[in-house]
């Protein structure tokens, strides 16, 4: 089974750190500060000039008449793939830095003295930051579980992991704004605290196969992480940029090319038959059609956002997303080797249930 | 003779990290044994919550990542010599 976002095909050996002048000088500090602040200018110019970029590629290069569906399919494509890129890169290679901070030993040295609710909310912040790949799902389970972490606390952590991370976060926000990227990690984040929250309540500890609890060996794990320089995080961050731009980007210009393909030819308002906010059943559908498909974020945002123009309700359209991302047939099987069936299933129904109320809210409130 | 134990459930990482353990033991002239941890019960016995991860002599060295076989050259050389 392939995993996503750590164990692709393409995973590469790290590179050796760089050995030079430790960790501080003040006068390599300057440089790096220096030669930050030069890539930051650099990266906002391009940014700034990509919208003229590719309205002159369009319309004098290509020489396309202004205004026909092809014309501004092929523009939507030639503006939006290179921003999504640049914003990736960027936020990625950030995230990759503050990640340095954050092990899960950590995470789990952190949750492990907390009580259910403030439990809760913490693990699903700490799901944001803590570098998690769907291939260590069962043995940071089993970790957090054997070092005390409350059950529903470990499930708080478990779906805001992958369902907030910053690729889904990045693209909507090139996609969308600001405003729908804020409120997919507020709902996100909302799920993951009170779904994990509501597995507590349940008691289903029993639900967990047995050994697990037995399984701990030494608490103390990782070892020989010591502490890294500044240098190293760095590392960390381009690291982070080349492992998940170098694989998801195939994804964002097939996504974008469906979306501007959407954009230029479905007619306005085709979607809103089936999946505007009139139509009750389209959020529990899209739910239901998210579910089998282990799509990464990159590939289906920009087409999400292209049914979204065609008049799909926001509510709708996020749910689909949450559903895709956070409910994966593929996690599930994976975490079976620890959860019995009743608990998995459990787990799917809180889960949905909170994406549908989401679904449900938003086509309500906007 | 070192034990070299890589830990994971088998995703294309602990391939990779097993070709640079051996790799590293190699340039070292070191002689060692390698074996490939797959169980999930046997590798939690180890403590580590992301894998792979790279046991030198029964003690977990590296976990969550693949390091540069140079990395593993420093691990491998930096032991006590019994």
């Amino acid at each position: 089974m392939e995993c996503r976002t750590c164990c692709g095909p393409n995973a590469r050996p790290v590179e050796e750190e760089p050995h030079g002048g430790a960790a501080g000088g003040s006068g390599i500090r300057r440089r790096y500060l220096l030669s930050g602040a030069l890539l930051l200018t650099g990266w906002w110019l391009l940014y700034r000039s990509l919208a003229p970029f590719s309205r002159w590629l369009t319309y004098d290069v290509f020489s396309l008449a202004p205004g026909t569906r092809f014309a501004s399919a092929v523009q939507f494509f030639l503006f939006d793939t290179p921003k999504v890129l640049l914003l990736l890169t960027l936020v990625v290679f950030g995230v990759g830095v503050v990640r340095s901070y954050f092990t899960p030993d950590r995470a789990r040295r952190i949750l492990a003295g907390k009580r259910e609710a403030a439990g809760n909310v913490f693990a699903g912040l700490l799901g944001i930051v803590t570098p998690f790949c769907s291939c260590s799902a069962v043995p940071m389970f089993i970790g957090f579980v054997t070092a005390g972490v409350p059950l529903g606390v470990t499930f708080s952590f478990l779906i805001s992991a992958p369902m907030v991370n910053e690729v889904a976060l990045v693209l909507l926000f090139g996609l969308f704004g600001w405003k729908i990227a804020a409120l997919y990690l507020g709902t996100g984040l909302a799920v993951a605290m009170v779904a994990g929250w509501a597995i507590g309540r349940l008691g289903m500890e029993k639900h967990v196969e047995s050994w697990v609890y037995m399984a701990g060996g030494t608490a103390e794990g990782g070892a020989a992480e010591g502490s890294i320089s500044p240098d190293g995080r760095l590392r960390y961050g381009y690291d982070a940029v080349r492992d998940i731009v170098g694989k998801v980007w195939v994804y964002v210009v097939l996504g974008i090319a469906v979306g501007a393909g959407i954009h230029g030819y479905v007619p306005e308002n085709f979607m809103a038959s089936f999946m505007g906010s009139g139509a009750w059943w389209s959020v529990p559908l899209a739910v239901l059609i998210g579910i089998p498909m282990y799509s990464n974020a990159a590939g289906i945002i920009p087409v999400v956002e292209a049914l979204l123009a065609k008049g799909a309700a926001l509510g709708t359209v996020l749910a689909f997303m949450m559903s895709v991302i956070a409910l994966s047939l593929p996690e599930m099987i994976i975490l079976r080797k620890v959860l019995k069936v009743r608990l998995i299933a459990t787990f799917a129904g809180v889960v949905g249930f909170g994406i549908l109320a989401v679904g449900y809210l938003f086509n309500l409130v906007l | 003779m070192t034990k070299l134990q890589i830990l994971g459930t088998g995703c294309p990482k602990c391939g990779k990290l097993a070709e640079m353990a051996e790799k590293a033991a190699k340039s070292l002239g070191l002689e060692y044994r390698l074996e490939k941890v797959t169980d999930i019960r046997a590798i939690m016995r180890f403590g580590v919550m992301m894998t792979p991860a790279l046991a030198v002599d029964g003690v977990v060295k590296v976990s969550g990542k693949v390091p540069s076989e140079k990395e593993i050259r420093k691990i491998l050389s930096d032991r006590p010599i019994p």
